[in-house]
């Protein structure tokens, strides 16, 4: 009979020590788990990739901001010139221009003036627009001296901080091709000329990837 | 407060403030402290994420007849 009830208590009693271990095992390895990921979060240099489609005055901002601030908080940045966005690694970044024909959401207002005539919003038809000569001229010129006068850094001035500040400026060379362009029209500040191939395996690795 | 620089980022928009003070932090060596003001609301939490963020402790931020002034110290 004692017999019987050592051999039935023994296996119990193993089960609960082994169900005891385990469960140490399994707090001590996610508290250490826990450190160990803090540990590489806070040695890894943070990184960001940005794709940047778009050759307008408006919109050669978010990239040039976004690449310039991730680089000053000490961010490994990166930013992929694709399309249009290809105009933004030319020499001359004067010709950038803004277009508030087909955008309902651009307000058009003076620069100029008192401030009852600044406040004017100008909302005038895609119809008329189309039809005034040298319309995109003039609301470029609009544009730039309102971000004159907001104290908005002009673009040129923003990308020269960007390489400044080691942000890697990549193009597409299947759009350097589509359009006909010549490497010697880009700043010589370009990193490289390459494709799809490249890039993504740079934006996988990417603690933030973004698509403008 | 002391500080051993001073940045005047006046009149200027996001992200110049915060750019700007960052090249300012490279001239200065660990433990001195620069000074910036700035007029950009925007600046207030910018430079505080920066601090956060780039590990230089902001010292103190206070609005001063429509400035902004910051204290940070270099790490």
């Amino acid at each position: 009979m004692a017999t019987i009830a050592k051999t039935t208590m023994e296996p119990a009693a193993g089960d609960a020590l082994d169900r005891a271990i385990a469960q140490r095992i399994d707090e001590l390895f996610e508290r250490r788990l826990e450190a160990k990921l803090a540990e590489i979060r806070a040695s890894k240099t943070p990184s960001m990739t940005i794709i940047a489609t778009k050759g307008t005055l408006d919109w050669a901002y978010p990239p040039f901001i976004l690449a310039s601030t991730g680089a000053a908080l000490g961010w490994d940045v990166s930013i992929f010139f694709t399309f249009y966005g290809l105009e933004l690694l030319k020499k001359d970044l004067r010709k950038l221009k803004v277009s508030p024909l087909g955008n309902p959401a651009m307000p058009m207002k003076m620069p100029m003036g008192p401030q009852w005539f600044k406040s004017i919003q100008w909302n005038i038809p895609n119809a008329v627009q189309s039809l005034i000569p040298a319309y995109e001229h003039f609301a470029t010129k609009m544009m730039k001296k309102t971000i004159k006068n907001t104290g908005v850094a002009p673009i040129a001035e923003l990308r020269s901080l960007c390489i400044d500040a080691g942000v890697s400026l990549i193009a597409c060379q299947m759009t350097v091709d589509l359009f006909g362009y010549k490497h010697d029209q880009f700043i010589p500040e370009v990193k490289e000329y390459c494709g799809a191939a490249t890039f993504l395996p740079m934006a996988r690795d990417a603690d933030v990837s973004l698509f403008i | 407060m002391q500080f051993d620089k001073e940045l005047d980022a006046r009149g200027l928009s996001c992200p110049l403030p915060i750019l700007k003070t960052k090249k300012a932090l490279n001239e200065l060596t660990s433990g001195q402290v620069l000074k910036v003001v700035s007029t950009d609301p925007g600046s207030v939490k910018d430079m505080e994420a920066f601090a956060n963020q780039t590990g230089n402790p902001l010292l103190s931020a206070a609005e001063e007849n429509k400035d902004y002034v910051f204290f940070l110290k270099k790490k």
